[in-house]
């Protein structure tokens, strides 16, 4: 069985040697137009008018589309219709597209676009969290509250009790490509996008809404995105909307690329957030009470805000059992970019909020934060006890008493604490903090319809296999696994399997790859389109060799009926013979899910994802510089599909994780206008950033949860594990003074500076 | 515009001057172009009559059809477009995107497509970033695999540093810094030694690519507006960034004798176009200080095309080069036709954006009196490495008998340009060496600058960190351990 082997990415050789295709490397036919957006320099007003003759003018410029001259809907929101393409009578934030250039080149493109003027009545733009709240703009009525318990009552009851509050940073996405989309002109007004987006079909959605077809004259492919992480769920659907109604409009291919300031200026980022908690809790740091309120800036657009806030409600628990618990959210409505999915999709926010009260109640009770967080995990599923989640989902599969007790031991947690609290002693100017956080990560979309996958698989008459379903490819490895999965349901190599590009006019209807569950539905979908055809071919087999077709075994490539024994290309070659369909299209949904988004009430995911995380980390108290010095990761991927491409998930979340935390910064200034636009100013990990010593093991058992080979999604969890980088820098800063480490996100060497002078000032607790 | 250009009207051209747009290339307004010959991947290029400012990624892509080599910034932050570049110097990794095409001349480019052997074996990186899982979307991966391939061709096992240009928003680096510990135990491919040997032929080059620092200075001489081009890190964003036009460029390249470090009986003297690379190779043994902070200037792509004159000329108040040579007292050296001029570099820097240089007058030299090294130096950033400094700190700390010496105290990022810290340097010269003097020293240094806040720090955490500079200076001559990046877990 090809499932389990640690094979490499399918397009590892393509990567190494740059004939990996991307959208922007797909040749593209004589005559291909390029497209640049003019963008408002302005965060709100009126728009009254735009001067774009030196645009118009400028060399290698072909047309100039503006609001009035699309065709049919100017809409690229995936959720809300209130995401005009092209701003109309009002600007929501600087960045924001007001035109569209078309011209003979990319850099003409750009320099045209720069060119235009736009005549907007400014106004006063809502650009934070306390702005928002004091004109009351946000999304839905009013917040959203969900509860579990009576958490005044035990608040007012509790023995111990602690409030605060925190900002959390939000982050930019930094997938190495850019935004790409490409869009081919056919007959009949057809048009074929390419498109690096991780949600073909919301593409083909949206460009057909665009150019006033049915969704069947739009075809959209993506072979492979240079990388996703949620920022190309929604935020590709500009570019591929101007391609094509530029396309319609002059009759030739069109092609847009952002430039990477115009792509990190356009495009939403993760939602920042202040949490603010009131908790109460016993004196061995059990926790009886626990009141959040979540803050999320959302930015000018609903995009998928309301599903992010959701999530990050329910992780605000992550891997602890709260008996009296309310969670209120306000969704905060303002003039910056539209904060959207990435990874993890509120659960980082929701996560981080909980991990800090962990921290702020271990240092109210001097306690060692593993000590507070082990009194407040769910019990594991074999302790037998029935407990519920805040949202009342019961936690039948939880393993992290097991697992955070197996790192500890591996990662040798008391006794480098000890030694750590040894070294701080004597040095002067450096400290050091360890911290071990868990993870518990809900699995399925919170929209439940979206749970649902489709393939499409084909065996010719030679015994190939061509590998259809609606994921697409952006790193993650989904491709390889699901080629493995087929490989393995006909028993052949993987390289008998043609992986092929996601494609709208094979599997339709596809949900967005995302919500980590890439693999668990559509590897499903092709298992279901697997046997569907190996069935058929079984039965025909059966009777020409006289067994039963539950006798028929397809194994390294062989195929066994009775005592006759075929090659697989042999035995498709005779099924074909017989006229027997070698052609399945595969269908999926998950089982077992139904939950009120509104009352927060139900059961919104399959099974949770576990992990924990310890961390080791070193500050500078003269300068708040600091770097990780080790980590050691547990994370529980079930039966793993491919241990190397899991663990390659948990080692890139684990460091993009501690870089939201970290180093990467968003900086607005008070215009509305984003100052950190470019590698230059937004500082992603590089590589001396990653710890020194890493060690990272996969968890091992299978999925209780009936997932596909019983694995366990791992796109998303392992992200959240790098919040034992910040926790440990929170440990640091608390070895320089008394009080408790008020330490802020992103952890910055400024913000460790701040944090070390308020543990040096502020009164013991 | 064209005024400034008439005293350029002599230079041969084989056609009219283009404007407007070529096929996927800009050919910015009014530029004149040149000619270049270079080779590629093993085949010889001439090119006549391309913009000078065409960048080899744009050319590369959109004009040859090699989509192998990514962008991922367009301003040489990110490494996705990482080449290797070679000379008889020997080979160098290049950011493609700010590389402009005359910048190339008599070298030969490997991209990633010129890489593994023709009949498809693979260079042991490429085959180690496979084997140990080193790519996930593969966008980055060929500008890694160039900076590992020309680091693995050089012998350098710091793969941190190697890769430092390189971002990965994948992978985490983990399995990428095992790839390149397997392969650096592999033979190098005995192709790539050989590239050094087979340079094209030099060709003529065009006026605006002087050979020596005589033709230079007559040529900025007659036309004083044109823009000097060095190794373009800053430059190359005036024209894939602000989409500038140069108006009439002078690459500085070929300018043989403006490069190079010599000993005098004095000190040294650094041509202006040795690069950061040159300069930390020959510097960090005598200056470890400087050697750290050059480490973290840049990447290994930026560093192998900086210079030091460059980074001068440009008067940045957050370049490190400056405050560093300030500390160590050295002199520049400015050339305008024959006739010359120096002072001590910190009053090159007049105010933000200006400089004591005169039209037609260019940076010729730098030099270093020798010195036992009392050097600190501290580069404060958001991230470690690759990143533009929120403050420089270059501290020259002479002691001498338990007090200080004449200190030299130089910073960046505090002001509006590189500039010495006059009144801490006389809380501290001659004052025994004690907390005491530190914290006094401190509270000058508040008197010294009035730092402004920007998206890489606070005013206030830009004074507070300064002034924590000069402490941590202190406990690092009592022998405290003071540098996060020499503790191991």
């Amino acid at each position: 069985m090809s499932v389990s082997k640690s094979l490499p990415h399918d397009a590892a050789r393509l990567h190494v040697t740059g004939a990996a295709r991307y959208v922007d490397d797909i040749p593209t036919p004589a005559g291909t137009l390029h497209l640049a957006f003019g963008t408002s320099n302005v965060a709100r007003g009126t728009l009254t008018g735009l001067d774009l003759a030196a645009v118009r003018s400028a060399a290698g410029v072909v047309t100039v589309l503006t609001a009035s001259d699309l065709p049919f809907e100017n809409d690229v929101s995936p959720s809300n219709h209130d995401e005009p393409l092209l701003a109309e009578h009002t600007v929501h934030y600087v960045g924001q597209p007001l035109f569209v250039v078309v011209a003979t080149s990319h850099n003409a493109a750009r320099a045209a676009a720069r060119l235009g003027h736009a005549r907007i009545d400014a106004e006063t733009p809502i650009l934070t969290i306390d702005q928002a709240l004091a004109a009351n703009s946000r999304f839905e009525d009013g917040p959203r509250i969900y509860a579990k318990g009576n958490v005044q009552a035990a608040l007012a009851t509790g023995t111990n009790r602690l409030s605060g509050r925190f900002e959390v940073g939000g982050q930019e996405h930094f997938y190495l490509e850019g935004q790409t989309a490409l869009a081919l002109p056919g007959e009949n007004g057809d048009m074929l996008i390419h498109s690096s987006t991780q949600h073909p079909t919301e593409i083909q959605h949206k460009v057909a809404e665009a150019i006033g077809l049915p969704m069947h004259a739009v075809r959209v492919e993506t072979r492979r995105m240079g990388g996703g992480f949620g920022g190309k769920e929604s935020q590709g659907n500009a570019l591929a909307v101007a391609c094509a109604v530029a396309a319609r409009a002059t009759g030739q291919p069109c092609k847009m690329r952002y430039d990477r300031d115009d792509d990190m200026i356009i495009t939403g980022k993760r939602h920042d957030f202040r949490i603010e908690y009131d908790v109460a809790f016993e004196a061995d740091g059990r926790l009886t009470a626990v009141d959040f309120t979540h803050y999320a800036r959302c930015g000018w657009a609903m995009d998928l805000s309301l599903p992010v806030a959701d999530r990050a409600m329910l992780h605000a628990d992550n891997a602890y059992h709260l008996t009296d618990v309310r969670i209120t959210s306000h969704r905060l409505k303002t003039n910056t970019q539209s904060a959207t999915a990435f990874r993890g999709f509120g659960g980082p926010q929701g996560i981080v909020g909980i991990e800090r009260v962990m921290d702020h109640i271990a240092s109210h009770l001097g306690l060692d934060p593993l000590a507070v967080r082990r009194k407040n995990f769910y019990a594991d599923s074999n302790a037998g006890i029935a407990q519920t989640t805040p949202y009342q989902q019961p936690v039948t599969d939880c393993i992290i008493n097991a697992l955070v007790e197996r790192l500890g031991h591996s990662a040798a947690y008391e006794t480098r604490r000890a030694a750590i609290a040894q070294w701080n002693a004597q040095s002067k100017v450096l400290k050091r903090g360890i911290a071990l956080t868990p993870v518990k990560f809900g699995i399925s979309f919170t929209l439940t319809h979206l749970n649902q996958a489709g393939a499409l698989v084909h065996v010719y008459q030679d015994g190939s296999i061509h590998l259809n379903h609606g994921g697409t490819e952006m790193g993650q490895g989904l491709f390889q696994k699901i080629a493995q999965i087929a490989a393995s349901e006909f028993g052949v190599p993987p390289g008998q399997i043609k992986i092929t590009a996601t494609d709208t006019a094979k599997v339709p209807n596809t949900s967005a790859t995302a919500a980590s569950s890439g693999t668990d539905l559509n590897g499903m979908a092709v298992v279901s389109a697997c046997q569907t055809i190996r069935k058929r071919m079984a039965t025909h087999l059966g009777e020409v060799y006289n067994c039963a077709a539950c006798d028929v075994q397809f194994k390294d490539g062989q195929v066994q009926a009775g005592a006759t024994q075929l090659s697989f290309a042999e035995a498709a070659q005779l099924t074909y013979q017989a006229r027997i369909s070698l052609s399945a299209t595969g269908f999926y949904k998950t089982p077992d899910i139904k939950w009120n988004r509104i009352k927060g009430v139900g059961q919104p995911f399959f099974y949770f994802a576990y992990g924990a995380a310890v961390a080791e980390v070193v500050i500078d108290t003269l300068t708040g510089e600091n770097r990780i010095l080790r980590a050691d990761i547990l994370h529980d991927a079930g039966q793993s599909l491919n241990p190397a491409l899991d663990i390659g998930q948990i080692e890139g979340g684990y460091v993009q994780g501690a870089g939201w935390l970290t180093t990467e910064e968003l900086v607005w200034d008070d215009k509305g206008a984003l100052r950190t636009h470019a590698p230059a100013t937004y500082k992603i990990p590089a590589c001396s950033d990653r710890p020194d010593v890493f060690n990272v093991a996969l968890w091992d058992q299978p999925n209780p949860a009936q997932t596909v080979y019983r694995s366990k999604a791992v796109g998303e969890p392992p992200f959240m594990l790098g919040i034992s980088a910040w926790s440990a820098l929170a440990d640091a800063v608390a070895a320089c003074g008394p009080a408790y480490a008020d330490l802020q996100t992103p952890a910055t060497a400024e913000a460790v500076l701040t944090a070390i002078h308020h543990t040096q000032r502020g009164a013991p607790e | 515009m064209l005024s400034s250009r008439r005293s350029f009207s002599e230079i041969p051209r084989s056609t009219p001057h283009r404007t407007g747009v070529g096929t996927g290339i800009w050919y910015r307004g009014g530029v004149i172009p040149m000619d270049v010959s270079f080779m590629l991947n093993g085949t010889s290029v001439t090119l006549t009559d391309v913009s000078p400012t065409t960048t080899l990624l744009d050319w590369l892509r959109e004009e040859r059809g090699l989509k192998g080599t990514k962008e991922g910034c367009n301003e040489g932050d990110c490494g996705a477009c990482t080449v290797m570049v070679t000379d008889v110097d020997g080979a160098l990794p290049l950011n493609a995107c700010i590389l402009f095409l005359p910048q190339l001349a008599g070298k030969h480019v490997t991209t990633v497509e010129g890489l593994s052997e023709a009949d498809g074996t693979l260079h042991p990186v490429q085959d180690a970033m496979i084997v140990h899982h080193g790519s996930q979307c593969g966008f980055c991966t060929p500008g890694v695999v160039m900076s590992m391939a020309t680091a693995h061709l050089n012998g350098d096992t710091d793969h941190d540093t190697a890769l430092a240009g390189n971002l990965c928003r994948c992978t985490g680096y983990a399995p990428i810094i095992r790839a390149a510990q397997e392969a650096a135990s592999a033979p190098v491919p005995p192709r790539l030694f050989d590239l050094s040997k087979s340079l094209p032929a030099a060709a003529s080059l065009p006026v605006n690519q002087p050979m020596t620092s005589d033709e230079l200075a007559a040529l900025y001489m007659s036309n004083p507006d044109a823009t000097l081009i060095a190794g373009a890190t800053d430059v190359g964003l005036w024209v894939t960034k602000q989409m500038r036009d140069l108006g009439d460029v002078i690459f500085l390249n070929k300018c043989a004798d403006l490069r190079g470090i010599s000993e005098t009986p004095d000190g040294w003297r650094i041509g202006a176009m040795t690069t950061i690379a040159e300069v930390e190779r020959s510097f960090a043994p005598l200056f470890p200080g400087l050697g750290t902070m050059l480490r973290r200037y840049g990447s290994a792509q930026v560093r192998a095309a900086a210079t030091l004159g460059g980074n001068i000329a440009n008067g940045s108040p957050i370049g490190d080069g400056s405050p560093a040579m300030i500390a160590l007292g050295a002199t520049i050296h400015l050339r305008m036709g024959d006739a010359r001029r120096q002072m001590p570099l910190e009053d090159f820097f007049v105010s933000y954006g200006k400089q004591n240089r005169r039209p037609g007058e260019f940076v010729e030299t730098i030099s270093v009196p020798h010195q036992a090294d009392t050097l600190h130096g501290y580069k404060l950033s958001k991230r470690f490495d690759q990143d533009i400094s929120a403050v420089c700190g270059c501290l020259n700390l002479p002691v001498l008998d338990g007090r200080f010496g004449a200190v030299r105290l130089a910073f960046g990022g505090m002001a509006g340009t590189p500039a010495r810290a006059s009144r801490a340097e006389a809380a501290l010269s001659g004052q025994p060496v004690t907390r005491a003097t530190i914290d006094a020293a401190m509270v000058a240094l508040a008197s010294d600058f009035t730092p402004m806040s920007d998206m890489r720090a606070s005013a206030g955490y830009r004074m507070k960190a300064a002034q924590n500079m000069l402490l941590r200076a202190y406990h690092s001559l009592s022998g405290a351990e003071t540098d996060v990046q020499e503790v191991r877990a």
